[in-house]
C-alpha cells in the first residue's frame, strides 16, 4: 500500500513538473528556430530544419522519396500540385531527370538545426544592450537603496523605544495593501514637477525612502530574533545606535541582506507598469519595455521575439538558481509570521 | 516634589534622546509614506473630483466622475466584471493548484529542491518575457496548449486569445503557471504541522482524505487565509497579461481593471477620471479584504485557540 502511494506520488510530480518546465523549453528551444518551423503544426520541441540545396541561385528542398516497398531515397523537391510532387534525384543537381511522383511518397528531409544567429539578431535589431545597462543601472540603485534604507528603518522599529512605535508599524504594515493604482497617478505627477520624467530617478528614489513595507517587514523580523544583549554590551562599551547598527547587526544580516537583494533584483528586473509610465524615449528603456517595443515592431518574427525574451529572462534565472534558498525562506517567514 | 523634578527631567531628556533617534532612523520611511503615500492620496482625492487633462487647469466636477464611473460608462461595468471573472476563477483555481503541489512535496519525497524549484520558477520570472512565451503557447492554430488538447482528442479546442468568449480563460490558464509562492507558503504551513497531530490521526485509523479534510485543512486555515488575501488584491491589479497579449481585446473581452484605468490615465489623460477609477478600486480592494477578514472566525483555525 505504502509503496504503491510512494509511486503515485512520484508519477504525479514527474509529470506535473515535466508540464511546468515544458513553456520554459518550447520557449528556448523557438528561440533556435526559423520563422517557418515555429509556425508548423504539429509543433516540434527540437528546432527542425528543412534541408536544402542551393542552386541556379535558388534553394531547393530535399525530400526522402520512399515509394512503397523500395528504399528510401533522397530527392529534389522541384514542384508541387495537387497530389503530386515534382522531383528530382538528389545527385541530380541541374535537375535534369524530373518525374512527377504521389505527394504522400515524398516527405521533406528535416534534421535538428540550431539556428544561433537568431539571438545576436534578436538582440541587435534594437539596442537590447542598452536596454540591459539601464535596466542594471536602475536594479543595482534599487537594490542598494532597498536594503540599506529598509534596514535602518526596520532597525528603527526592532530597537529603539520611541513614542508612537507600534502604531506606526502598523502603518507601515497597511500600506502593503494599498493598491499601487491609487498612487500611481499622484506620484507620476509629483515627478514630472521635478522634472524627473523620462529618468531613472522615479524608479530609484522610492527605494530610498524605506525600500517598501515588505523589505521593512521582513528585517524586523529578522532583527527580532537576534538577541538584546549584543546590542545592551555594545552600548555599555559606548556604542551609538547608529554603531550598534553597523557594526553589530549588520554583520550578522548577511542571510536577510541576501534575501532582499534577491527579490529586489526579481522586482525591479521584471517591473513593467512603472518604467512603462516613467520612460518615454527608447535611450532610457528597460529590458521589459524595450521587449514590449521589439513585440510591436518585430510582431511576425516570432523566432526572434522568443530568442529575445530568453535572453532577457537569463539573468533572473541565473539569481533565481543562485539565491534560490533565500527566495524559499522570505517567502515563508512573511506567509508565515505575516 | 522638588527633589523629584529634575531626576524626571533628566528622564525626559534621555527619553526624547531615544524618541529623536527612533524617529531618524525610521525617516526614510515617514518622508516616503507623506510625500508618496498620504500625500498621494489625498491629491488622489482630490484629483478624482476634477476634471483635468494636464494641459489646462483642473475643473471643479465634484462627484461626478464617480458618477459616470458607476452610471454612465459601460466599459467600467466592463473591465470590472472582465477582473471579478478572472478572479473567481483564477483565484480558487491556484489556491487548489497550489494546495495540490505542496501536499505531494510535503511527503518526504526525495528531490524536492528540484520539484520545488520547477513549480516555483515559472512565478518568479513573470513579465513581459512570459507573457511572450503564452501568445505562442495559446496560439489557437499552432500552439502548444491546442495541440495538446487536439492530441488528447478535442476535436476544435478553443481560440484563446483571439475568441471573445476564450481570450479571459486564456490569462487564467496562464495564471495557473504561477502558483510557486502561493506553494511555497502552504508548504510552510504544511511543515509547521505538529508531527503529533499527524500521528495521532493516523492511530485513530484516519486514512487519505479523511485525515486531509479533518486535520490537516484545519490546521492550514491560516495559511490559506494568506494566500486567500495576497492573491485576491493581486487579481484585481492584474494589467501586463492583458497589456501585452491581447492589449483587452478582443472587443474587450480581457479589459481588465488596471488596464482601463491605465489607459484613462497615461493614454486619454483623464486624469480626474482615472484617480476616481483607483478610489473605486482601493476601496473595493478594501471592502473584499475586510470581508475575507471578517468572515475568519467561521473557518480560520489558529492553534492555541479554544475550539
Amino acid at each position: 500500500m505504502k509503496r504503491v502511494s510512494a509511486i503515485a506520488t512520484y508519477t504525479l510530480l514527474i509529470g506535473l513538473s515535466a508540464i511546468f518546465a515544458l513553456p520554459f523549453l518550447w520557449m528556448v528551444s523557438s528561440g533556435f528556430k526559423d520563422l517557418e518551423t515555429i509556425f508548423e503544426y504539429p509543433p516540434t520541441l527540437l528546432p527542425m530544419e528543412t534541408v536544402t540545396v542551393f542552386s541556379n541561385g535558388k534553394h531547393t528542398p530535399v525530400g526522402v522519396y520512399a515509394p512503397s516497398g523500395t528504399r528510401p531515397t533522397r530527392v529534389l523537391i522541384l514542384d508541387r500540385r495537387p497530389g503530386e510532387t515534382q522531383v528530382a534525384a538528389a545527385a541530380d543537381i541541374g535537375a535534369r531527370a524530373r518525374e512527377w511522383v504521389p505527394n504522400r511518397s515524398v516527405t521533406l528531409y528535416r534534421r535538428v538545426h540550431f539556428r544561433w544567429e537568431n539571438f545576436p539578431t534578436a538582440w541587435n535589431a534594437e539596442p537590447f544592450s542598452r536596454y540591459t545597462m539601464n535596466t542594471l543601472i536602475i536594479t543595482t540603485f534599487g537594490i542598494f537603496g532597498q536594503a540599506l534604507t529598509a534596514s535602518l528603518v526596520a532597525f528603527g522599529f526592532a530597537r529603539l523605544e520611541w513614542p508612537g512605535r507600534k502604531w506606526l508599524f502598523w502603518l507601515v504594515l497597511a500600506t502593503m495593501m494599498l493598491p499601487q493604482e491609487v498612487t500611481m497617478i499622484p506620484s507620476f505627477l509629483i515627478y514630472r514637477k521635478l522634472g524627473w520624467i523620462d529618468t531613472f530617478l522615479p524608479l530609484i528614489v522610492p527605494s530610498f525612502l524605506g525600500g517598501g513595507a515588505f523589505s521593512i517587514f521582513l528585517f524586523r523580523q529578522f532583527f527580532l530574533t537576534l538577541p538584546r544583549e549584543l546590542d545592551d554590551a555594545a552600548r555599555v562599551d559606548g556604542c551609538s545606535s547608529l554603531g550598534v547598527y553597523l557594526h553589530i547587526l549588520m554583520p550578522l544580516c548577511k542571510p536577510i541582506l541576501a534575501t532582499i537583494a534577491v527579490f529586489s533584483f526579481v522586482a525591479h528586473w521584471n517591473d513593467f507598469l512603472t518604467p512603462l509610465i516613467y520612460l518615454n524615449s527608447s535611450d532610457n528603456f528597460t529590458l521589459a519595455v524595450g521587449l514590449r517595443f521589439f513585440q510591436g515592431a518585430y510582431e511576425t518574427d516570432m523566432h526572434l521575439l522568443m530568442a529575445a525574451s530568453t535572453l532577457a529572462l537569463l539573468p533572473v534565472l541565473l539569481v533565481f538558481f543562485l539565491g534560490q534558498k533565500y527566495f524559499v525562506r522570505s517567502i515563508v517567514m512573511s506567509g508565515v509570521k505575516g | 516634589m522638588f527633589a523629584i523634578a529634575p531626576h524626571r527631567s533628566r528622564r525626559s531628556r534621555r527619553y526624547w534622546r531615544s524618541a529623536f533617534e527612533g524617529y531618524l532612523f525610521v525617516a526614510p520611511w515617514i518622508i516616503g509614506f507623506v510625500m508618496f503615500t498620504l500625500g498621494a492620496m489625498l491629491t488622489s482625492a482630490w484629483m478624482s473630483l476634477h476634471r483635468w487633462n494636464l494641459l489646462t487647469a483642473p475643473d471643479w466636477v465634484g462627484p461626478a466622475n464617480y458618477r459616470k464611473a458607476l452610471m454612465h460608462d459601460p466599459l467600467f461595468w466592463k473591465s470590472l466584471s472582465n477582473t471579478a471573472y478572472y478572479a473567481f476563477l483564477s483565484v480558487p483555481l491556484r489556491m487548489a493548484l497550489s494546495l495540490f503541489f505542496a501536499v505531494l512535496l510535503n511527503q518526504k519525497v526525495r528531490g524536492l529542491a528540484v520539484f520545488r524549484t520547477i513549480f516555483y520558477l515559472p512565478s518568479v520570472v513573470t513579465g513581459v518575457a512570459t507573457s511572450m512565451l503564452w501568445i505562442m503557447l495559446l496560439n489557437p492554430d499552432v500552439g502548444g496548449i491546442n495541440f495538446v488538447l487536439r492530441t488528447l482528442g478535442v476535436a476544435h479546442p478553443p481560440g484563446w486569445l483571439t475568441s471573445e468568449q476564450w481570450a479571459m480563460p486564456g490569462l487564467i490558464l496562464m495564471s495557473l503557471w504561477a502558483v510557486g509562492s502561493m506553494m511555497l507558503i502552504f508548504l510552510a504551513g504544511l511543515q509547521s504541522v505538529p508531527n503529533e497531530l499527524l500521528d495521532a490521526a493516523r492511530v485513530d485509523g484516519a486514512g487519505g482524505w479523511m485525515h486531509f479534510r479533518h486535520v490537516t485543512l484545519p490546521l492550514l486555515t491560516p495559511s490559506i487565509l494568506f494566500n486567500l488575501v495576497v492573491s485576491v488584491i493581486g487579481a484585481f491589479q492584474v494589467f501586463t497579461q492583458s497589456f501585452i497579449m491581447t492589449g483587452g481585446g478582443p472587443a474587450n473581452a480581457t479589459l481588465t481593471y488596471v488596464l482601463y484605468l491605465y489607459r484613462n490615465a497615461f493614454e486619454f489623460f483623464k486624469m480626474g477620471y482615472a484617480s476616481a477609477l483607483a478610489w473605486i478600486l482601493f476601496f473595493l480592494t478594501l471592502g473584499m479584504t475586510a470581508l475575507i477578514l471578517r468572515s475568519t472566525p467561521l473557518w480560520v483555525y489558529y492553534e492555541g485557540d479554544k475550539p
